[in-house]
């Protein structure tokens, strides 16, 4: 599995993802997360309307193995959640960068504290691209 | 997120390590053993063993050779099975308990001849065993060594796993029965060959020389190639044994626990001649019955119940959840827990549910095995 890590994309050292466009992030699970997850088998964003706050927990993904807390990455209003990932868990394994993200959050305050892809990799050991 | 890699220092290596780290394995740290958890898809794993075959790495596992005039009297004396009453060439699942009954490990048995028994232990427990076993063997003459150090361990599991085998042995695999072990010879090599394993399905195990586990290992994986056969995991092995009901050691037995609460019974044989260690106490509760029930659950919903989540009827705790994973065979979250004996459900009752990471999912309770394959 290709776990490289993308360059444009903000990072947590819970292994969450970011994409900020604007005043909208796209928030998923990292590569690497996935990787040590396993098979991936049920993925609960948080509620479309709720408030998620940066580093609290906000949903889950679940493995064979375990389960793990989705942290928020940011702060803000769930505008959008992936349904195609709730109804076919596996593409948070298959492409977590890509079909695989898991929820959109409008920014209540510009993001901070996120790792870049750099920091992220020496967290995790791997290459950042 | 919070995966947790495997950081624990330095595990022991199998004969079969350099094998898992080629194959791209995630390896974790089990019972102080580096084991591979997963090659690839768990799930796939799971299911080639359903649909076809998988090979193991089982060398974490104990043996400890009981041998001598009275090893079998020791047996008797030290384990709750009627180990005399064994024929040479077979193999009996057993359990080794406490003075009160309470298990401290389960264990597969095989006579290989008169005054020559191997028992075979989780990787956790082997230390505890054969300190168990010499201890017991006081006033027997008896031996007990650990033989871990000279045997690796490989499985074959899935209904193609006899025909995989038949390419590279002469033995009449037909003649060797369920939970039968003999010396064998298999692509040339010695094995203690038996057919036992921990999936629900047909298989094998083969003792080995640790020298002759990666040759055997790429020979099973030649001859398996077009059987469908895959190298599987940990994670796959626990998930196909918890289909079949099969009880693992530090979930559904402890120390806490007599085989009457796991719905073991059946291996406790009050009927054999002379006494053992735990007899009084499993006497005891054989007649006064289990403190506790062992059930199977299954989820209604899609979040899984796990080890140590609490069971609910009606609201009121009841039990707790021993093991619990998504079963790729019934695709839904599938659990096992004990509930208190003399709770008054039965398959198809409303009204159970699980506490899982503090929110009730509803649950049915449903008949143990969850999985049992066409014969």
């Amino acid at each position: 599995m290709d776990t490289k890590i993308p360059a444009e994309l903000g990072y947590t050292s819970e292994h969450e993802w970011v994409a900020v466009s604007g005043d909208t992030a796209t928030v998923g699970i990292t590569a690497y997360a996935a990787e040590q997850l396993g098979d991936i088998v049920y993925v609960e964003p948080p509620a479309v309307g709720s408030t998620v706050t940066a580093g609290e927990t906000c949903g889950e993904v679940e493995s064979t193995k375990s389960v793990s807390d989705v942290y928020a990455p940011v702060s803000g209003e769930v505008a959008e959640i992936n349904q195609n990932a709730v109804d076919d868990p596996e593409l948070v394994g298959s492409d977590p960068y890509g079909q695989g993200w898991l929820f959109k959050v409008s920014l209540s305050a510009a993001p901070d504290d996120l790792l870049t892809a750099e920091q992220y990799a020496e967290i995790t050991g791997g290459d950042s691209e | 997120m919070t995966p947790t890699p495997s950081d624990a220092p330095s595990p022991r290596a199998t004969p079969l390590h350099a094998v898992h780290r080629r194959l791209g394995a995630q390896l974790v740290d089990f019972a102080g053993w580096s084991m591979p958890l997963r090659y690839g898809s768990e799930t796939a794993e799971h299911r080639a063993v359903r649909e076809a075959a998988g090979l193991f790495d089982l060398s974490h596992m104990g043996e400890i050779a009981v041998t001598g005039a009275q090893a079998a009297e020791l047996l008797d004396y030290a384990l709750v099975g009627h180990l005399s009453a064994l024929k040479p060439g077979k193999a009996r699942y057993t359990m080794i308990t406490a003075a009160d009954g309470g298990v401290i490990d389960d264990l597969i048995v095989y006579r290989l001849a008169e005054d020559d028994y191997l028992v075979v232990a989780n990787a956790a427990n082997a230390a505890t065993v054969r300190e168990e076993l010499a201890h017991r063997a006081a006033g027997f003459a008896a031996e007990v060594a650990d033989r871990s150090d000279e045997h690796a361990l490989l499985a074959v599991q899935g209904p193609r796993a006899a025909a995989i085998l038949a390419g590279l042995t002469a033995t009449d695999l037909d003649g060797v029965g369920y939970y039968a072990g003999h010396r064998a010879e298999v692509d040339g090599r010695p094995v203690l060959l038996a057919r036992t394993g921990y999936t629900g399905e047909d298989g094998f195990e083969l003792f080995c020389a640790p020298a002759d586990a990666e040759p055997l290992w790429e020979a099973l994986t030649r001859a398996g190639a077009g059987e469908g056969l895959v190298p599987a995991g940990l994670s796959a092995r626990d998930t196909l044994r918890l289909e079949a009901g099969m009880p693992l050691y530090g979930n559904e037995l402890t120390r806490e626990v007599t085989p009457y609460e796991a719905g073991l019974g059946r291996v406790v044989r009050l009927d054999k001649p002379g006494d053992f260690v735990g007899r009084d106490a499993l006497a005891l509760r054989a007649e006064s019955g289990p403190a506790a029930r062992l059930v199977g659950l299954a989820g209604r919903g899609r979040r899984t119940p796990r080890h140590g989540h609490p069971v609910l009827y009606e609201g009121r705790r009841v039990g707790e959840v021993t093991s619990g994973a998504p079963s790729p065979s019934l695709g839904r979250p599938i659990a096992m827990a004990y509930i208190a004996a003399d709770l008054p459900v039965e398959p198809g009752a409303d009204g159970l549910a699980v506490d899982v990471r503090g929110r009730a999912e509803p649950v049915d309770l449903v008949p143990l095995p969850f999985y049992r394959r066409e014969r």
